[in-house]
Order: C-alpha cells, then structure tokens, then sequence
C-alpha cells in the first residue's frame, strides 16, 4: 500500500471514529455525573476521556461498542482521578436539586435529588456496577467486560448497592451535607484501592 | 434521627401499585426472590442517566472534538 491510499484510508478512519466518538458523548457525561456527582468534574473528566480516547483510537476494534470501549477509559480515569484526590469531599448539594428535578407532570415517589445524593455515598464499584446496569442499560456480562472483573462480582456489587440505596431511601436516611461525604470519602479511597489494583482489562490508555 | 418524608402516604401508595404493576408486567428469569428484584426507585436512576443524556451538548466538547482533527500532520 502506498502512503498516499494509506493517508487516506487513516484519514477516513478517523472521521468514522469521531462520529462515533461524538454520539457517545451525551452517554459519558450521564456516566460520569452519576460517577462524580458534579457536572462540572464530569464533563472535565468526559474531555480527558474523549483526549485519550483519541489518542488511543488505533485500538479500537471497528463494530464493537464505543460506548463499552469508551466507558472503560471513563471509569479508568476516574479512579485515578480519585486517588489523586482530586474529587475530595467536592460535593456539590443543591446542583443535584437544581439540575435534576423531575418534570412537573411525573409525579414521583422518590426525589431525584436524593437518588443521586445517595448514589454518591456508594462505594465507588458499587456505584459504578449500577449505573452501568440499571441506568445505562448494560448486561451483567457487558458491565463485568467494562469493569474487568467477573460477572458474579457485578451482579453482587449491583445487589449490593441496590440493598444499600433501597435502605436508605425506605429509611429516609439520604446524606444531606458534606460532613458525612468526608467520613465517606475515606471509605471510598480505602476500597479503591482494592478496586484499582485488582485484576481488570488492560485500559485503552 | 429519621428525616421527613415529604409525601409519606402518597409515596407508600404508589410504591404498592408499581410494585403490583412490575410483578404482573414483568417476570425476571432468575430473579432471586426479594433483594435482587428491582427497587422502586429503579426507574428514577434510569431518569437521572437518560436526564444528562438528553441535555445540549456543551460548546467545550465541539470545541474539543473540532481540534482533535487538527493533531494529524
């Protein structure tokens, strides 16, 4: 293959890689908020993961998912992130209730607001196992895939945090300051470690 | 000390007739009995994702991906 012919057929390949690249955009901001917790870390870190996306773009297989492909290097970078410490006690109430009040007409038993404080009181794995199952709408196997671990560890950590959120939200014991989000916090780190250096799927990055 | 809840009757109420509604409607193969079906609240985390899916796009991330062309040589 001549250079030319290859230039090109990179050059085509990376346009169809950026259209699937921006689809996905709207899914990693709604991963990375729930992960987060403050849209604004969010979308910093959805740019870093679009950055290293691209960087990384050679390694994406064409016809798999880029929503998967691209979660895993959300999630990578967000637990990296979180040892750096750079979402530290960060949480911002008040923007869950300004951004994600439930619209007027759907009537609801359980605030959003306190379904998204509580979802950030979950151990990061637990978190991340449930909003890729039950909000993103990935399988047990497609979770486990993204998370590099077994599908047996992602069905008990979305049971986990499915038993803990239910309890919270029946007891009406949703966090509601940051005080509890420090003592959290260091819980949070104690377990990400576990997480980060356990066995996963070597990360696009 | 427990919280208020804002509508305890009107939440109770709701929460026995989805529960109705999810059991008639919807059989979960394999569904371990009591803590692994789906809580109420499922369905507003799926709100809360599908809530940030549909918001406009940020300028930032067209800016970002506008320059992502320009690495090439």
């Amino acid at each position: 293959m001549n250079k030319a012919t290859s230039d090109s057929g990179e050059r085509r390949a990376g346009e169809s890689f950026k259209r699937e690249l921006t689809a996905v955009i709207p899914h990693l901001r709604a991963f990375a908020r729930g992960l987060c917790g403050r849209p604004d870390m969010a979308d910093d870190l959805v740019q870093e993961t679009l950055l290293k996306a691209w960087a990384a773009r050679d390694r994406f297989e064409p016809g798999t998912s880029m929503r998967a492909w691209t979660f895993v290097i959300l999630r990578n970078a967000y637990l990296t992130d979180m040892r750096r410490a750079r979402f530290r006690g960060e949480y911002d109430e008040g923007l869950a209730e300004r951004i994600l009040t439930a619209p007027a007409d759907q009537e609801d038993p359980i605030h959003l607001g306190d379904l998204h404080r509580a979802l950030q009181t979950l151990p990061p794995e637990r978190r991340e196992a449930l909003l890729l199952v039950g909000a993103g709408g990935f399988s047990y196997e497609e979770a486990a895939e993204i998370c590099g671990c077994a599908v047996g560890t992602i069905k008990s950590r979305v049971g986990r945090a499915r038993a803990a959120l239910t309890s919270m939200i029946e007891e009406g014991k949703i966090p509601r300051r940051h005080a509890d989000d420090a003592e959290a916090h260091r819980a949070i780190l104690d377990e990400l470690e576990q997480v980060s250096t356990g066995a996963g799927t070597s990360p696009p990055d | 000390m427990s919280e208020p809840k804002d509508f305890p009757d009107e939440a109770a109420s709701k929460a026995g007739s989805r529960k109705k509604g999810a059991k008639e409607g919807k059989q979960r193969a394999g569904a371990a009995p009591g803590r692994d079906s789906k809580p109420e609240w499922a369905d507003g985390l799926k709100r809360l994702y599908d809530s940030v899916v549909d918001e406009p796009l940020p300028d930032a991330f067209m800016d970002l991906l506008s320059r992502l062309d320009d690495d090439k040589p």
